[in-house]
Order: structure tokens, then sequence, then C-alpha cells
């Protein structure tokens, strides 16, 4: 049967099992929604095609499959590059299609057209130009297994209009070859029999989790190794819910704002066993102090990953969930109980440690916002999918929300991108439109997406965000009063601007405010229990700062745990 | 080891865009082509890059993994001095008179180059040779008046079967 190229995309997506798909339509992407308004499609309309993208990828990371975002040519194009870029950073299987200028006219300076396959190279996985509508089938079938292989990421392909509206036989797409995409990597059994030794050796060994355990879908092979070894387990922010934080094992979040006992546990362990972990420098603070007493194992799916910012000893390169059913293999040959007792004085230590430096903050006349957190987690008793924005927000929903599952919690990790975490919720909630899905933001992050308001109240997505309202940048500020001597250049952004509950309430969308420590848990019942969109402005301490820190560039035993002390 | 001649041999898909991508690795890391080859193989859907940079050690390693990420890179090989058979060829364009005549031509002949043209005069040199052999040639033409070059870059291939 003679099918156009909209028709075609349209199947080939259905055939990927695409349903859900969130863009903005404009001119050269018109031929696709006119045949999307034929279709059983999920169409979500967005605000601003940068909250399609963020859509797309929260979509992604709740639920582990593929985001599916669709925009028009030009400025709907390059809306989306915020949202790919941060997708890119955090391994996240996206494919996006934006709509192109008929090719004869590619190259001309034609209306809303611009080259952005050029743009996106360097932050895509891959990218396809569509010049033949022969190609089309197999371009889609190729983005979705490139985005979904490996080390995941986003794909866009750019579709002029004329292929769209070309005709051609359809023919089922083949699939990819060998040679266009990455292998699956199984392990090697030299280093895994290393590793095993390494762990029977050891007397302060450390497990030190990140993305990749919740892309390789790794959570149960790593409660059994941890549990089989008796290993205490600290993440990267991009790791929070791959090992439950309710576990007596885990240490918390580890690096820059992680806590004392991880940060103490790292730099003194003497062995260091990582999972998909990249060795981000807000992981790692000095290089040359980083673990500098373990013998480094380290597991990643992504051979770039290995030697970049730390040399590794033992080098797995391997798919995480492949090594860690080998490891528990291995390593039920061996006497474990005896390996498991031998812990005993390391993790009487960590215990001492958590006692000298607990995560903790003190109460005062203004809400504190590590307090609105610590209510939310107790509320929803830790079932919920906390997104974030990107700053204070951020990092004190990592350290005082618990997260017991994986995709449970989405927040933008590599790119810091501020004004992801509403539509990402959005996406989340469309996903799962059953669960409660909060999202945890500054004031000033809110304000970078806060148009998507209309899009939660239109499809009637019960988004809870939670605004820490300091009336400042908050993470900046911080940064300015520790290190740029108080002067707080463009970083007030006055508080009661705009009225959030007004707001809310211009959107169709419920409005409520806490000013006082009292009003906390009164506020987040009020607005949880509520069946639609609320905003929440918790006006918060104005100067409260995120602890622990460890300067940039500082060594992770350096950590300031409150206003001037350090330890 | 320090900062050495590096050269690079990377199989690809032959299809748009994808230099740009190869370079964009090299680019982004910071290191520069000083040379660059790219032309289609034995099979007409495989193009062959090589490369020269000049580079510290970690180069190699560093660029092959980058340029591994790629989906369109099919194989990345170091070429090694004494492994492999390497050539460059060069153009050099320039007026023969009374002056240089009888030199240029010496030396045309002692290094087994070519005249491919002549017009007015005005002559294009054919060099083909070793790095080291074209750099030669051109250190003896270049006093008697050369007036451009055109340069391949190096070719090379390794001493095995694949």
């Amino acid at each position: 049967m003679e099918l156009n190229g909209s028709q075609i995309l349209l199947r080939a997506l259905m055939n990927e099992g695409v349903d859900t798909i969130f863009g903005y339509p404009g001119g050269s992407i018109l031929d696709i929604h006119d045949e999307l308004f034929k279709s059983s499609f999920k169409h979500i309309l967005v605000r601003h095609e940068q909250g399609a993208a963020h859509a797309a990828d929260g979509y992604a990371r709740s639920s582990g499959k593929v985001g599916v975002c669709l925009v028009t040519s030009g400025p709907g194009a390059t809306n989306t590059v915020t949202g790919i870029a941060t997708a890119y950073m955090d391994s996240i299987p996206m494919v996006i299609v934006t709509g192109q200028v008929p090719t004869p006219f590619i190259g001309t300076d034609a209306f809303q057209e611009v080259d952005i396959t050029g743009i996106t190279r360097p932050c895509t996985k891959h990218n396809f130009l569509v010049r033949h509508i022969d190609e089309l089938a197999n371009t889609v079938r190729e983005a979705f297994y490139i985005a979904r292989s490996g080390r995941p990421g986003p794909v866009l392909i750019d579709l002029p209009k004329d292929v769209m509206r070309a005709m051609t036989e359809y023919r089922e797409p083949v699939s990819p070859s060998q040679g266009s995409a990455e292998p699956v990597y199984l392990p090697d059994a030299g280093p895994l029999t290393e590793t095993v030794n390494l762990i029977k050796k050891a007397k302060k060994p450390v497990l030190l989790i990140g993305g990749g355990v919740i892309h390789g879908r790794a959570t149960a092979e790593l409660i059994e190794f941890a549990h089989k070894v008796n290993i205490p387990v600290t993440s990267t922010l991009m790791g929070l819910g791959g090992f439950p934080g309710t576990d007596p094992l885990w240490m918390g979040m580890l690096g820059m704002h992680g806590t004392y006992y991880a940060n103490m546990a790292i730099s003194d362990c003497d062995l260091l066993i990582t999972v998909g972990v990249r060795f981000s420098d807000r992981v790692t603070g000095r290089l040359a102090t980083f673990a500098s007493n373990a013998t480094i194992v380290q597991i990643d799916i992504d051979a770039t990953s290995i030697n970049k910012n730390v040399l590794v000893h033992i080098p797995i390169v391997s798919d995480c969930r492949s090594a860690l059913i080998q490891l528990n293999a291995l390593l039920d040959r061996n006497g474990l109980e005896k390996i498991r007792e031998g812990r005993e004085d390391w993790i009487t230590r960590i215990g001492e440690w958590r006692t000298e430096g607990p995560m903790s903050y003190c109460q005062g006349e203004a809400i504190k916002p590590q307090c609105v957190i610590e209510t939310l987690y107790r509320m929803t008793k830790g079932d919920a999918i906390v997104a974030t924005e990107v700053g204070q927000n951020q990092m004190w929903a990592a350290q005082f929300f618990r997260f017991d599952k994986p995709n449970t919690f989405l927040t933008s990790g590599g790119l810091g991108t501020m004004g992801y975490g509403f539509p990402a919720a959005i996406g989340a909630q469309v996903a799962f439109p059953d669960r409660l899905v909060v999202d945890i933001a500054g004031d000033g992050s809110i304000q970078m997406n806060i148009q998507e308001l209309a899009t939660a109240v239109n499809y009637k997505l019960p988004v809870k965000v939670v605004i820490l309202n300091n009336g400042y940048l908050g993470m900046v500020r911080q940064w300015q009063e520790l290190f740029y001597e108080k002067r707080y250049a463009n970083t007030g952004i006055g508080g009661q601007v705009p009225d959030f509950v007004k707001l809310a309430e211009a959107y169709g969308a419920l409005g409520l405010r806490a000013v006082k420590p009292g009003e906390v848990e009164a506020t987040l019942a009020k607005g949880l229990e509520h069946p639609g969109p609320v905003l929440m402005d918790f006006v918060v301490e104005a100067e409260e700062k995120v602890f622990p820190m460890v300067n940039p560039g500082a060594s992770l035993t350096d950590m300031k745990l409150s206003s001037g002390i350090g330890m | 080891m320090g900062i050495e001649e590096r050269i690079l041999e990377i199989l690809v898909s032959n299809k748009p865009g994808v230099l740009a991508r190869v370079a964009g690795v090299f680019g982004r890391l910071g290191y520069n082509i000083e040379s660059l080859c790219v032309a289609e193989t034995i099979s007409p859907e495989i193009s062959r890059i090589t490369s020269i940079t000049n580079a510290d050690a970690d180069f190699i390693e560093k660029v092959k993994k980058q340029l591994g990420r790629l989906v369109d890179v099919i194989e990345v090989t170091e070429q090694l001095p004494g492994q492999s058979a390497q050539r460059e060829m060069i153009l050099i364009g320039m007026t023969l008179n009374q002056k240089n005549r009888q030199e240029a031509l010496q030396t045309i002949a002692m290094f087994d180059c070519k005249i491919i043209s002549m017009r007015n005069n005005y002559c294009i040199i054919q060099v083909a040779g070793s790095r080291e052999e074209v750099e030669t040639v051109i250190s003896f033409l270049k006093p008697l008046g050369v007036d451009k070059i055109a340069r391949t870059g190096v070719l090379a291939l390794q001493q095995t079967k694949k």
C-alpha cells in the first residue's frame, strides 16, 4: 500500500511501541499533526518546545521507555536544544522529531530554516536528516535502537516537509546493521574473579553507584550483591533510587553536598567498587585525594567513562546488570559468612562518622526548606515520583527525601538545567496518571518553565509543585556569600513577585501558601489531597544554605558542616 | 613519550555529515589535525580517513574512545611507523626561467619527480614519497622560487591482511 511520509512516520513510531508524544505544531510539521489528528496517538500539547523536550525526558526517566518529542523547524527545533543537552548529559533515551523546510529549500535561509542536525551534533547520541522517503522507516527503527542501546541517549530525526508529503510503498523496517550501533557489552571473566578476590581481602570497601544502575535496571542484583558481601553503599545524584534509601547499608549521596559519612568513608576506603558512574567533578572533589587509599574497580557500559577523570585499577566495560549477575554467581561459592563478619569494624566506623556529622538543620522562626522536604517525605511515606529543579531545592531534595526505588527521582544532574523539573514532572504524570508526582522547585527555577501550568491544567495532570521560596537564586547566592564576600549581584529576585498563589489561580490551578513553620504540614496535606495541579508556595528562611559543602576543587574530607564550622 | 606525530586510520560510513562528526571530536578535545585524507575504500559504502595529529600519548586512547561512540565510525586504528606503509603526494607550481631552470630540472630528475603540466614556463611538478622525501624536495626547490603547493597529507596502510 502507498503511504505518505507522515503516515510512515506514525506507523514506524507505533512499531516502536510509542503511544504518547510531547509536542508543539508549526508550519513545517503540520502534515504530521494532520495525521496525528486521525490517529490514536496521545499528543500532549505543551506551551513551549523546551517543555516538550523535558516532558519527554521525564516520561523516559520515570517509565524507562523512550520519550518522544515532535516540534516544528527553526525556533521549534532550537527551543528543544536545552532539553536535548539535558538528556544527553544524563544518558536519557529520547527521540526528537523536528520538521524541516522542503529539501530544495535547505541551505537557502528559508523561513524557519535552521541546521538543527548541525546544531545538535555535539549534544545528541546521533542525528539524522532524512532526505528521501525510502529511508524514513529504517531511520526511525535505527533511531530508537540507538537511543535505547548501550549507554542510552537522545537521537534527533530532522524531517523535511516534502519527505512528509512524498508517497511510497510501505515496507517494514529492517533491523539496524551491526556496524552502526553499539553491541551489548558483557564482562570479561578475569577482572570479575580479581574483583571477588579483592572483596575477600578488603577491610574497608565501599560501593559507589550512579545513573548506570538505573538505566541498566540493575537494582535487584545490586541489593543482592551489597548484602551478600556486606558493603556500605553511596551514590551520585544520578544514582539515587538505584539502591534503597532506607537500607541499613545506605550512606546517602557523596560529593560536593554529600553526607559527612559517605565522604569520609570514600576517602578512607581500601576498595572502591563503582557501578555506572562517570566520576563527575561534583562527585570526586580534588582528584588527587579522591579514594586515594583504595583499589578502584569500575564497572561501566561506556569505555569513554573509564580512566577519563579517575584512573582505575580494574576496568570492567560491561552492562551493569550482567556484571553484577556474574559477580553474584562467583560469590556463591565462597565463604560469604566470613566475608560479612569481617566488615563489622568498618561498618561501626561509618556509624561513628554518622553520629559525628549527621544530616541535620536547626529549626528557626521561619520555615526551613529541609523541613518542608522531610515533612513531604513523612507524609507521602516516600511513595512518590519526585522531580526537582536545579540548585538548593535539588540538593535538599537529594539529601532529605529517601528514594527507595529506581526511576522515582528525576533531576538534571549533568547539565544542571533550571526549569527542568516542572515539565519533567508533567511527563512522569502522563506516564503514571495515578501516581503522586511532585516537583520540588525554587522560586527562580519554577519561573523558567512556568507556562507549562497551562499544560497541567488542560490535561488535568495533578502535578504538585512545592516551591521553596527564599526570594533568591539560592545556590548562586550561597556561593556569593561564601566566595564573593556577600556581594549578592543579580541573585535577589524579590520573593513575592510573582504572587504564586494568584498565578496558579490565573491558570486554573490551586495555589497555596505557607509562611510559618506551623503551616507546613497543613499546607502539604491540603495540596497533596487536591485532585488537580497545585502550586504550593513555602516562604522559607532566605539565607539558609546547603550543607555539608565541599568547596569546588577541595578534597571530600574538607567539608563545611554549617556556617563557620569546618571539619 | 611527549608530543609526537600520530597517524590514525578511521573507517567510517560513506555518508554526508560524517566527516564533520569525526572532525568535531578532534576539535572538542583541543587537537589540531595536521593533515587529513578522505576517500572511498574498496567498498563504496565505507570511507577511509587518514589523519595526522601532533599530540602526546593519551591522545590515542581519548580520541579512539570518543570516535568509537560515533554511530558512523566502524573502526579506528593507530598506524605505527614500521608497521604501515606511508606515502604523501604533493603538487608544486613554479615558473622556470634562465636563472633556475637547470637546477630545478636536476632536482626533479634526482628525486624522481615528474613535470605533469607546463604552460608558458609555468610548470606543475608531482612529488610522491615518504613525508621525509617530499619535505626534502620542497627544501631543494623552495630557494628556486616555488609559487604554490598542494599536498594530499599522508596516506597509510597497515602491512598486514585485514
